[in-house]
């Protein structure tokens, strides 16, 4: 028996620019309030408070440009945040404070978000696509070191890369990196070597994201087409597809896993954020509020189960807020 | 035949003689027939018989020379066996090589392809003929790339110099194509170029086969020249004569196929083994997938009822649409891309609110550029026009035959009025209702208008077939369908559709020259002008249309493009359908009489074989109604 459709928690309106990305910071215990970061179009990260579900503090600081990726570094004291403005700022909020600590200058003109890794405590890395055209760098964070830089071999023809991954298996292993490209493929990196391990054609379109998990090494992506699909990697470190899923419509934005892996949400062109069981990909429901191109979805990380939320950021400028299977 | 071998000095001459004079009396196949494969036996292996056979033809006196030699090309079953029974008569002789080399290639042009396969395959087999092989090559590329041929000649003709020109370079060997790359170039360059100007497409295809063909042959590692255009049996087969396929030469090369066949099919494996991992990979996961237990069942789905494919709703009102196709604002694309493809319904369902809008519409969409790929825009774009047409047929008609006229369009823009005047014009006086096709009694087939296509085939056909009906129609009396009658929607607006069109054809723009360059459009013009001409019957203007056309007629009777003269010649056998006899014998007597006797003249003389056919069946046309006419009584 299915249930009515669902409606949102709460919507948050104020950004006055389409919302390009979201992240939740709400792990830390009471006192401490739950908070959203969101990046628009007209260069602001806002902080939503989500206690009074109003902006806290406005951020500026990458020249109006575009903020297109938003990241918490342990915590929601430090922040790290990629803008048109080919700049990647750090931020530090502890106390009040918004100032940019520190900054690395990408020369990337795409739209690819970078990605954080955790490797040690007060160590990062961080993942970016570079200047070149083909390339993705590695940086630790906050020394600024580059680690390397994965170059396709000549005549690869991948195009640029779309979304990044970084993560490793446990805390002591190597970290990998999994990049989908402009021409449909999503490559398996080896970042200490600094050479691809595996290489597999996902889509006939760009892939625009992707997200991956861990424990059962299966990993999917979404392109501007109607397909989603899901791929796993094997102990031969070789990727595989492992299903394909139809949609109604062609064109995903987004895609990410809630941190329990038993749900995904996906954010589409068609306006809707779609929700499926991870397990099977099963679809479990339509959230239908929004009234353009759903850019981001993000779940929270709240500690209490039933408090979760999952957030998604639109171009109609608002962000919708939803409680969704957190029961479970 | 039999012969003693031995040293016998024997004259064969009187043979010759005999063969020569039974040959120039027309019997070539007869005696041939039997002698050709008597001989063909006797020369495979025997040198003697061989050179036997060279001495009788080499005795037939010069007068009765084409005869045989003809006889001989014509009835031999292959290019190897004409060598053996010809051996080197060409070289030796002036008059059997004007015959092979310049008569029947040139001046000729009834044999068929195998005929031509024997004389040219016989010309490449000895070192000796292979000179003239290439200077027949030579030749046959300059009347290839003559402008003046291309125009005046028949089409057959060019097809047959095509095919030979093709034949010739299949022959060529590489050292011989090196020597004369630089020709090749500059004749295939020269050739194209009138080919493409060509008014009729059968030509423009042969220009573009053969270009190809050429270019492949001296360009073989390079980019070579490709030309897009609709293959069908003609194309195909005149590419299918580029490679030869020497029947006596097969044991040297065949570890060469055996190599070429084993690389092809290594090729074919390894795209094969490719594939094959990645299905493995696919099957696996699904059937372990069905043993696991399903732990997501805890979740309940919630309602996606709703959950459609999401539709851009094109806008509902005519005004509307015109501000979406005008507006500046690229982002609107989806909304664009929906308003061209229903507006050709919303045009139709609101005749009311088209006819407050229908000029501007009509601006708007002779200007409309694809903005972004839509699938089937150019038809969307027709169809929109015509239904605006259709709507408010005066003042729009007004407007499009005004712009024909204008500067600063293209031909193809020009064209395109050309096509929806003749589809508005077509639905306006067609007894049926919108978007049912009734089947009437005297079928009117589809005239399709759309870039790309033969109107002129399509018209032969109306034409025939309207030909056909009339004449039947005549004979069998009334016909016994009964047709829905609707009031002639075209009778009112025929003129404004015709005259404005028939006008200003004789002033020249700065951009447009009816008369000089743009023959091309000149031949759609008439076509269309006779389409409406033939639309127009039973019309009140149909009398004073026919008039202005036969003048219109009058004076370009003697164009020199013959889709123009195709045109022309549709023109007046509109003419002779819509407008009565009567009117026709009453006002236009001496006219009449003039346009029969030029038909006379073209039947006979005219180089295009459709041109020809035409005014034949005009005339009889003419014939038929005349004595239709006097046989009923007033």
């Amino acid at each position: 028996m299915a249930l009515p459709p669902l409606d949102p928690q709460f919507v948050l309106r104020g950004t006055s620019a389409a919302v390009h990305t979201l992240h939740f910071s709400c792990g830390s215990p009471e006192p401490d309030i739950p908070l959203l970061f969101s990046g628009s179009e007209n260069g602001f990260i806002h902080v939503w408070n989500l206690k009074t579900r109003r902006v806290d503090t406005a951020l500026d600081g990458h020249g109006r440009k575009s903020v297109y990726c938003v990241e918490t570094m342990g915590g929601k004291d430090r922040l790290l945040s990629q803008g048109r403005d080919q700049r990647i700022c750090l931020w530090d909020l502890a106390e009040g404070r918004t100032s940019v600590t520190d900054s690395v200058f990408t020369e990337h003109v795409g739209f690819c978000r970078c990605s954080l890794l955790k490797v040690a405590q007060g160590r990062w890395l961080m993942a970016m696509a570079a200047r070149s055209l083909e390339e993705v760098q590695i940086l630790e964070l906050p020394s600024k070191t580059s680690v390397c830089t994965l170059k396709p071999e000549v005549g690869a023809k991948l195009g640029m890369p779309m979304c990044l991954k970084l993560w490793q298996l446990s805390c002591d292993s190597q970290p990998v990196l999994l990049a989908g490209y402009e021409d449909g493929s999503v490559v398996l990196w080896n970042v200490s070597m600094g050479k691809a391990l595996s290489q597999l054609i996902c889509h006939q379109e760009p892939v625009m994201s992707l997200d991956f998990d861990a424990e059962k090494a299966k990993g999917i992506s979404g392109s501007s087409e109607k397909v989603l699909s899901i791929w796993s990697l094997n102990e031969q470190q070789n990727l595989q597809v492992y299903k394909t899923h139809k949609l109604v419509n062609a064109g995903i934005s987004d895609i990410t896993i809630r941190p329990d892996k038993k749900i995904l949400a996906t954010a589409g062109w068609d306006h809707r954020i779609r929700i499926f069981g991870w397990k099977k990909l099963k679809p479990l429901a339509v959230l239908d509020y929004h009234t353009a191109t759903v850019h981001c979805v993000s779940f929270s990380d709240h500690s209490t189960p039933r408090e979760r939320l999952l957030a998604a950021g639109s171009r109609d400028q608002r962000i919708s807020v939803w409680s969704i299977y957190a029961q479970t | 035949v039999c012969f003693i071998p031995g040293g016998l000095d024997c004259s064969v001459s009187f043979v010759s003689h005999v063969l020569g004079k039974v040959c120039v009396h027309g019997r070539q196949k007869e005696i041939l027939g039997v002698l050709v494969p008597h001989l063909t036996d006797l020369t495979k292996s025997d040198c003697i018989w061989q050179r036997i056979c060279w001495r009788l033809v080499e005795c037939v006196p010069d007068r009765w020379m084409e005869a045989v030699v003809l006889g001989f090309v014509q009835g031999a079953p292959g290019a190897d066996v004409l060598s053996r029974l010809l051996g080197n008569l060409v070289v030796k002789n002036k008059k059997a090589q004007f015959v092979v080399t310049q008569k029947m290639l040139l001046l000729q042009y009834g044999h068929t392809t195998a005929v031509l396969q024997n004389l040219l395959g016989y010309l490449s087999l000895d070192s000796l003929r292979r000179t003239l092989l290439l200077r027949v090559l030579q030749e046959l590329l300059e009347t290839w790339s003559s402008s003046s041929a291309v125009k005046h000649s028949p089409a057959e003709q060019q097809l047959y110099i095509s095919k030979a020109i093709l034949i010739c370079l299949s022959h060529l060997k590489e050292p011989e194509i090196e020597s004369c790359r630089q020709e090749l170039l500059t004749s295939m360059m020269e050739g194209v170029k009138c080919h493409l100007d060509s008014s009729l497409p059968q030509l423009r295809r042969l220009g573009m086969v053969v270009a190809e063909s050429i270019s492949l042959k001296i360009n073989s590692e390079g980019p070579v020249l490709k030309f897009e255009y609709e293959e069908d049996d003609e194309t195909r087969e005149l590419k299918s004569l580029l490679v030869q396929t020497p029947p006596f030469c097969v044991v040297p090369s065949l570890p060469d196929d055996d190599r070429s066949e084993k690389a092809g099919a290594a090729l074919l494996l390894v795209p094969e083994s490719n594939e094959k991992p990645h299905t493995v990979a696919l099957v696996m996961p699904d059937e372990e997938m069905d043993a696991e237990l399903d732990s997501d069942d805890d979740l309940t789905p919630y309602d996606m009822s709703e959950d459609k494919e999401l539709k851009i709703r094109a806008p509902v009102y005519i005004r509307d649409c015109i501000e979406v196709l005008t507006g500046s604002r690229s982002e609107d694309v989806d909304k664009w891309e929906a308003t061209v493809k229903a507006l050709e319904s919303l045009v139709r369902k609101n005749p009311a609110a088209t006819r407050e809008v229908s000029v501007e519409l009509a601006k708007i969409l002779l200007h409309l550029e694809e903005k972004i790929c839509i699938e089937g825009f150019v038809e969307l774009r027709q169809r929109a026009q015509v239904a605006v047409l259709t709507t408010d047929p005066i003042p729009v008609a007004k407007y499009l035959t005004s712009q024909f006229y204008s500067l600063n369009y293209s031909l193809r823009q020009r064209m395109d009025i050309l096509d929806v005047l003749v589809l508005a014009a077509q639905e306006l006086s067609c007894p049926k209702f919108h978007g049912k096709i009734k089947h009437s009694g005297a079928q009117k087939p589809c005239i399709q208008l759309l870039p790309g296509s033969d109107s002129s085939k399509d018209w032969r056909r109306i034409v025939d077939e309207r030909i056909k009906s009339k004449t039947r129609r005549f004979d069998m009396g009334q016909s016994h369908v009964e047709l829905a009658s609707r009031p002639n929607e075209f009778n009112s607006v025929a003129g404004h559709f015709f005259f404005p069109l028939i006008q200003h054809f004789d002033r020249p723009l700065t951009t447009f020259d009816l008369l000089g360059e743009d023959h091309l459009v000149l031949g759609r013009l008439v076509h269309t002008l006779a389409i409406l001409m033939y639309l127009a019957v039973n019309t009140v203007a149909v009398t004073a249309m026919g008039k202005a056309l036969l003048e219109f007629v009058w004076a370009l009777r003697f164009h020199t493009d013959s889709y123009v003269r195709q045109g022309l010649l549709s023109c007046i056998s509109s003419l002779l359908l819509s407008v009565p006899m009567e009117r026709i014998l009453a006002d236009m007597t001496e006219e009449l009489l003039e346009t029969q006797s030029w038909l006379g003249d073209v039947m006979e003389k005219d180089p295009d074989g459709d041109c020809r056919r035409l005014a034949l069946q005009n005339l009889l046309l003419m014939e038929n109604l005349k004595k239709k006419l006097e046989a009923v009584p007033s």
